[in-house]
């Protein structure tokens, strides 16, 4: 835990000096000057460059390659089969965003005897150009025994669906049916007797909802490049979500000792959970090992959607009763998420998600993990929460509008609070989602006036937020200046987190401080910048180094002045010794000054903390989006967009703004326009940024924010993490401000325009309408 | 096949390469010249990270041949700043905190000064307009546009 003695540092929870503040990142200036070096930013002497040759089908067994006439084509140095790969390691990863079978990882890495989905890697080439690497990656010839594909997770729950794994038996039934299926698993969570507490309801609502798989969308394609020396050491310089979590997981396919590996990481070029696997470096390994030369993999647009981590589609049926005032009285879900071609989709989190800013005294959640012959699905921001709170706060809704009652009210009524139980069985510690909840309907966004065919939707959402493993250290240099390494890779401000710590702690101005990401030999393990914790988890080992280097500082300058070190304070970046009440006159000194001594106090200043953080709290956040909807074509346009959302501490406001902004949108995006769209070969037909409909600028209005800050106090500076919790209310939010507009709830994303305007068509055609007209 | 001379100049000096037919503009940038601030997000054109300014007007650099350059003057954003000296808007990107992950902030800079160039006060639609060919997936735009719009401020 972290030293809060009053001597050695700042307090918990209390009044900063830098933190809160919103100084220029440090990492800025390289990236406005274009001379920050991204995963593909690279070039080396003699560098080889990859390719990869991809499954043209969704699902087949592989019953032959063939790459001899690949390998004798000009300038190619190297060719790798799934043949290349030694048997995986039995067990689990544990490095990545969620725990992965090693055997499943392997072979999405490479296939074995399957391709399970169109795209799925069965070899790379490296050659001298490109271009070659491309050529001969066309000659590599693969026979195939085509199977047909499963695409959708309803169909692929069906008893007489085609089957991706042989082995696969359902986990997690009391009594699985000894044949093979794709349901890798079964889980289940119950609070109270759900019967009981449907039969109080006065309005029971149920619905069926979908959601299509959609991408994480990082601008940067994966990229990395490999160096292997003739003593096997290996050197990546790689754009990660977690350079340690690169390091071992190749270590682990290829059974290398961890300490053979180094792993660089780069500047990267966004993840939203998307970059918490491996898909190159380990074939970059195997590539380079055979030609002796450095190797580049870089993805193309098209094998990123293709073949990297979407996020799954999900089908769910939720049931929500309450009673006239409003009060929930059992909520009911039943969850089927794509897992895509291997085990491990999000549903987990979708279940603990589903009800989560609610009360529910009753409830039985139930979760299915199913694979398709679609990408292994990987994390994407707050993994698995947006699909079910679009099901939870649309049916809110509904049951809200039934009764009479304002939307704001159904949900205070109804809001978790610290001691109620979640359908975890967990007691909520003090959480924010009240007093989100209160900013939004203070917010003069929510009474603004609307214009003809403009509706307004509000949702609530809920994320965990994680805490674990985090490392830093750091150096007081020479000059009293103070550098600090992380073990996070920096997708989107840390460092300057990271120096504003430094500076908050020892007192010394924030352009002192020269933060770092380490690599994996710099610093200590640290897990994958995920679940909103580097701020949280990587910032307290960053405190408690910087406490450290204070004790460190107090010991030494006792030493100095030949007193006891308990004599000695830390204020205002200086060692002070006050002499109030001890007979001696007041003595400062400086960091400078201090480790100007080193010779004589035993030497530099230096520190290095890991911690696996605990206490990582909850946060909540409340949407309000103002759509106007186009009755002609369908097409919603997002007019107006309000995040309010609990921070717990925001250590640099503009940077958890950004991410509330940037989380908010990626949610439009996927309530309104993103979803992979599949022929019935299990083909994407839109992989590329034309047909697959990301958000751009003319799209949007600006997107306000509240920081709402209710501290976690259990953390040294009451941070909750806010990297995801503004992904989950958007689909939610916007389908009751389509509703609000034009009349039709939707219960299917993305509410892109032909969907809403057969709704609206089928809503003019519908009795209630003709009697009305 | 022979390699093909091109003549050009980038960021003002007079630079010669040799290219294949089929090579992009990017594609020399990056990988024969190292000028690696120009970013590939997906070399259809559709993301907008490789933006240059290529005798006057943006394009995507992954859309144009290299060949294409002869004889063309192409900005890069390795010379959007004036040696030590920001352009104003590097800086108010950077106080406005309108990046995260940076990967598409020098194509966003490269086309937004071509736009305060040829219209000094654009109206914020006209900036959403504008950058309406670049995305960035990490900052909701919000504060890119707060930045053109300081940045047009400053300039003006």
């Amino acid at each position: 835990m972290a030293d809060t003695n009053g001597k050695n540092g700042s307090q918990g929870n209390g009044a900063y000096k830098v933190l809160g503040t919103r100084p220029v990142r440090h990492d800025g200036l390289d990236k406005v000057t274009g001379h920050a070096n991204y995963g593909a930013d690279l070039s080396l002497p003699g560098m080889l460059h990859a390719k990869f040759v991809r499954s043209p089908h969704a699902h087949a067994r592989i019953l032959s390659i063939d790459t001899s006439k690949a390998e004798a084509m000009p300038g190619v140095k190297a060719v790798v089969t799934g043949a290349d790969f030694p048997p995986p390691p039995v067990g689990i990863a544990e490095s990545g965003e969620t725990p992965a079978d090693f055997s499943d990882l392997a072979r999405n890495v490479m296939a074995q005897d399957k391709a399970l989905y169109h795209g799925h890697a069965i070899a790379a080439v490296a050659a001298t150009t490109l271009r070659q690497a491309e050529e001969a990656a066309k000659a590599v010839a693969v026979e195939y025994e085509v199977l047909p594909p499963v695409l959708d997770v309803r169909d692929a729950m069906r008893d007489d669906a085609p089957v991706l794994h042989e082995s696969m038996r359902t986990k997690g039934l009391a009594d699985p049916p000894d044949r093979p299926t794709n349901i890798a698993s079964y889980s289940i969570y119950e609070l109270g007797d759900i019967d009981a507490g449907f039969a109080e309801a006065d309005v029971v609502i149920e619905r069926e909802h979908t959601v299509e798989t959609v991408h994480q969308g990082y601008i940067e394609p994966h990229a990395a490049v490999v160096r292997t020396s003739e003593d096997g050491q290996v050197t990546i310089w790689a754009s990660s979500q977690g350079h340690f979590m690169i390091r071992e997981l190749s270590a682990q396919l290829l059974h290398m000792d961890i300490s053979q590996i180094k792993v660089l990481p780069a500047e990267i070029g966004g993840g939203f959970g998307g970059k918490t696997t491996v898909y190159l470096e380990p074939v970059g390994i195997l590539l380079s090992r055979k030609s002796d030369r450095p190797v580049k993999l870089v993805m193309t647009r098209d094998e990123v959607f293709r073949a990297s981590g979407p996020a799954p589609a999900s089908y769910i049926r939720c049931k929500l009763g309450a009673r006239k005032d409003g009060t929930l009285t059992a909520g009911y879900a039943y969850m089927a998420y794509e897992a895509g071609a291997f085990p491990g989709s999000a549903v987990g989190a979708g279940m603990m998600g589903i009800f989560a800013p609610y009360d529910l005294a009753n409830l039985k959640i139930e979760g299915w993990d199913v694979c398709v012959n679609k990408p292994r699905s990987t994390a994407y921001r707050a993994p698995g929460a947006p699909n079910a709170t679009f099901s939870a706060e649309t049916i809110l809704e509904e049951i809200a509008e039934k009764l009479g009652i304002e939307s704001m009210d159904i949900r205070l009524r109804n809001a978790a609070v610290e001691g109620i139980t979640n359908a975890t069985g967990v007691q909520w510690p003090r959480i924010g989602l009240v007093e989100t909840l209160e900013a939004a309907q203070a917010h003069e966004h929510y009474s603004a006036p609307l214009g003809p065919n403009q509706g307004r939707g509000v949702a609530a959402g809920w994320w965990m937020n994680a805490g674990g493993l985090s490392s830093a250290t750091l150096q007081i240099n020479e000059d009293g200046t103070a550098s600090v390494g992380e073990g996070s890779p920096d997708i989107g401000g840390s460092r300057a987190v990271m120096a504003m710590i430094v500076s908050e702690e020892l007192g010394i101005p924030v352009d002192k401080v020269r933060p770092q990401v380490a690599d994996t030999e710099s610093v200590g393990y640290t897990g994958v910048t995920g679940g909103s914790r580097v701020a949280y988890a990587t910032g307290w080992a960053v405190a408690n180094a910087c406490r450290d280097a204070i004790k460190q500082m107090r010991e030494c300058a006792a030493k100095i002045w030949e007193v006891d070190a308990d004599q000695v304070e830390w204020s205002d970046g200086k060692a002070v010794l006050s002499g109030e009440g001890q007979d001696l006159p007041r003595k400062e000194l400086t960091l400078k000054e201090i480790v100007a001594e080193a010779h004589a106090t035993g030497g530099m200043i230096t520190a290095a903390s890991s911690l696996n953080a605990p206490g990582a709290a909850a946060a909540f956040g409340t949407h309000i989006a103002d759509v106007e909807v186009d009755p002609e074509t369908g097409r919603v346009l997002v007019t107006r967009y309000t995040v309010c959302q609990d921070a717990g501490k925001a250590l640099h406001p503009s940077y958890v703004e950004g991410q509330m902004q940037g989380g908010a949108v990626q949610g439009i995006g996927w309530a309104i326009n993103e979803e992979y769209v599949f022929n019935d070969d299990g083909v994407m037909e839109n992989a590329g940024f034309l047909d697959y409909r990301m958000p751009v600028a003319l799209d949007l209005p600006m997107i306000d924010t509240v920081i709402v800050e209710v501290p976690n106090p259990r953390h040294p500076y009451g941070v909750r993490g806010v990297g995801e919790v503004p992904i989950v209310p958007p689909l939610a939010a916007i389908a009751n401000a389509v509703y609000a507009a034009v009349g039709v709830r939707m219960t299917a994303c993305p509410m892109s325009p032909p969907r809403v305007l057969a709704e609206i068509k089928a809503k003019a055609r519908s009795p209630q309408a003709a009697a009305a007209g | 096949m022979a390699k093909i001379h091109v003549e050009t100049t980038i960021n003002g000096d007079p630079t010669e390469f040799l290219c294949e037919a089929h090579q992009s503009l990017s594609e020399v940038l990056r990988e024969d010249l190292h000028l690696f601030g120009t970013k590939e997000g997906c070399t259809t054109g559709d993301c907008g990270a490789c933006t240059v300014v290529m005798d006057g007007r943006i394009v995507c650099s992954c859309l144009v041949l290299a060949a294409e350059g002869h004889g063309k003057s192409i900005d890069t954003i390795e010379g959007v700043a004036d040696g030590e000296k920001l352009h104003p808007l590097q800086e108010a990107f950077l106080e406005n905190a309108a990046l995260q992950c940076g990967v598409c902030t020098p194509g966003f800079i490269v086309a937004a000064r071509n736009l305060l160039e040829r219209n000094p006060d654009p109206s914020e639609q006209e900036i959403r307009y504008w950058l309406a060919g670049n995305l960035c997936r990490c900052t909701g735009y919000d504060k890119i546009i707060r930045a053109v719009q300081q940045a047009a401020a400053v300039t003006r």
